[in-house]
């Protein structure tokens, strides 16, 4: 590891001034910077920890939703009962990272700043229809996280911009989150499937979905949303949904599989997401 | 860079430091305190032979910087025997002999220490998911989980 100069602020104000200098990166919890760093693919001069800094993390309710500060770490979005109950599809993704070792300093902010298209708790914020809070320089602002992210590894983020915390409505009747994956723990998302539904006698009325590992960034599969808003699911119904969640991709192909191969478990693992979502919502 | 002072809890002992930013709490564990317990595996968090305890919560130490540790309460495999008696779980591997080259072992211990502080009543599939971040090389997990489940039901006789 190169040497750095090492910072811990214990306000937004003075991180943010200092995140704003060339060659500063960011220390959350560190699960991704510092083994970056061990292998130079990171070789910040200034590294600005966020760990000092009051407020940023824990779970709160807001208005009808809640909001989860960024540097909450993903073992206690995990076990939060208040996620687990109403944003099942955000504690299932944060239980699929890593280990409970690398979860117990893994944060939420870090994993959706670090902008991998397979980090595993995207696709359920993209479902989840949540909005990020953005503090700078220039004060505070917020973008719906569909709005974020611009490539891999990229953001709207500009210098010295850090994300705060992110803000959820209330729940949806139903949502789960599927990863394909190989190892039971401790792998990457093949491609991850998240779906949150609304319903209202045995009707759809609304439905949002989001697909991580399957484009340049994570995205939402919107025509495969509009085909499910105001109807009841039918087998039909699913396998259309598939198909348009599937078409809505732009996979690669890697050491881990094949762009074909992603393709195709889109369209299966998005029916049985929104089946599943659905079921959920009727209990 | 130059380094920084910090204070460090280790197993209950104070240890005022000098410590470089870019040094790892397992280099800052194993290289400055001579605290050699703790396994440096692959170094990447992959591999959970690093694991320490971190204000009670078990973390892979090569994914921490040291100086970002001052202030916590940082246990490793060393500091788990009370009055020289050895922690269940340190017993039950004892017993069981669960393990082999013993590499894996203190990562495995002190992360099934954590567990068992945080719920000892969980199935041996539960166990064996919660320590999905552990790898042993050698040979396999039967003998370790075996460890795992006879310190779980001695944790909770004596809870």
């Amino acid at each position: 590891m190169k040497s750095f100069e090492f910072f811990e602020p214990t306000t937004l104000a003075e991180a943010s001034r200092l995140f704003a200098a060339e060659h500063a990166q960011l220390l959350a919890g560190g699960t991704d910077l510092v083994i970056g760093m061990k292998a130079r693919t990171e070789t910040p001069q200034s590294v600005i920890s966020l760990q000092k800094i009051a407020g940023l993390a824990g779970i709160t309710r807001y208005g009808g939703g809640v909001s989860i500060g960024a540097m909450t770490k993903v073992r206690d979005i995990e076990v939060s009962d208040e996620i687990r109950n109403g944003y099942t599809a955000l504690a299932e993704g944060a239980a699929e990272i890593g280990s409970i070792q690398i979860r117990n300093l893994a944060t939420l902010g870090g994993n959706i700043a670090h902008a991998s298209p397979a980090a595993d708790t995207v696709a359920a914020l993209l479902a989840l229809d949540a909005q990020v809070d953005i503090a700078g320089a220039n004060g505070e602002r917020s973008v719906p996280i569909d709005a974020l992210f611009t490539g891999p590894g990229q953001t709207v983020l500009t210098p010295g911009e850090i994300i705060t915390r992110f803000r959820l409505p209330s729940p949806a009747s139903g949502s789960h989150y599927i990863k394909h994956k190989i190892r039971e723990v401790m792998d990457l998302a093949f491609i991850g499937v998240a779906a949150a539904v609304d319903m209202a006698d045995g009707t759809i009325t609304g439905a949002r979905i989001g697909l991580a590992a399957v484009a340049p960034t994570p995205i939402r599969a919107m025509e495969a949303e509009g085909l499910l808003a105001g109807k009841s699911l039918t087998d039909a119904l699913l396998a259309e949904v598939g198909e348009a969640a599937a078409a809505a991709c732009s996979p690669i192909s890697d050491l881990r599989c094949s762009a074909e191969h992603r393709r195709e478990m889109v369209d299966v693992l998005t029916r049985r997401t929104v089946q599943e979502a659905v079921a959920r919502a009727q209990v | 860079m130059a380094k920084l002072p910090v204070t460090l809890t280790v197993n209950g002992d104070e240890y005022d430091l000098l410590i470089e930013p870019r040094k790892t709490l397992l280099a800052v564990l194993r290289d400055t305190l001579g605290l050699t317990g703790t396994k440096e595996g692959c170094s990447t968090g992959d591999c959970g032979a690093c694991t320490v305890i971190v204000d009670g919560r078990a973390v892979t130490s090569c994914m921490v910087l040291g100086v970002t540790a001052a202030g916590k309460a940082i246990t490793t495999v060393e500091g788990l025997a009370v009055d020289g008696e050895l922690h269940p779980v340190q017993q039950a591997f004892i017993d069981t002999g669960g393990y082999q080259c013993g590499f894996c072992t203190p990562g495995f211990i002190v992360a099934s220490k954590a567990l068992l502080d945080e719920n000892p009543n969980r199935t041996e599939e539960e166990f064996r998911h919660a320590l999905g971040g552990n790898i042993c090389r050698c040979t396999g997990y039967t003998k370790i989980l075996e460890a795992v489940m006879q310190a779980a039901e001695e944790v909770q006789a004596t809870a």
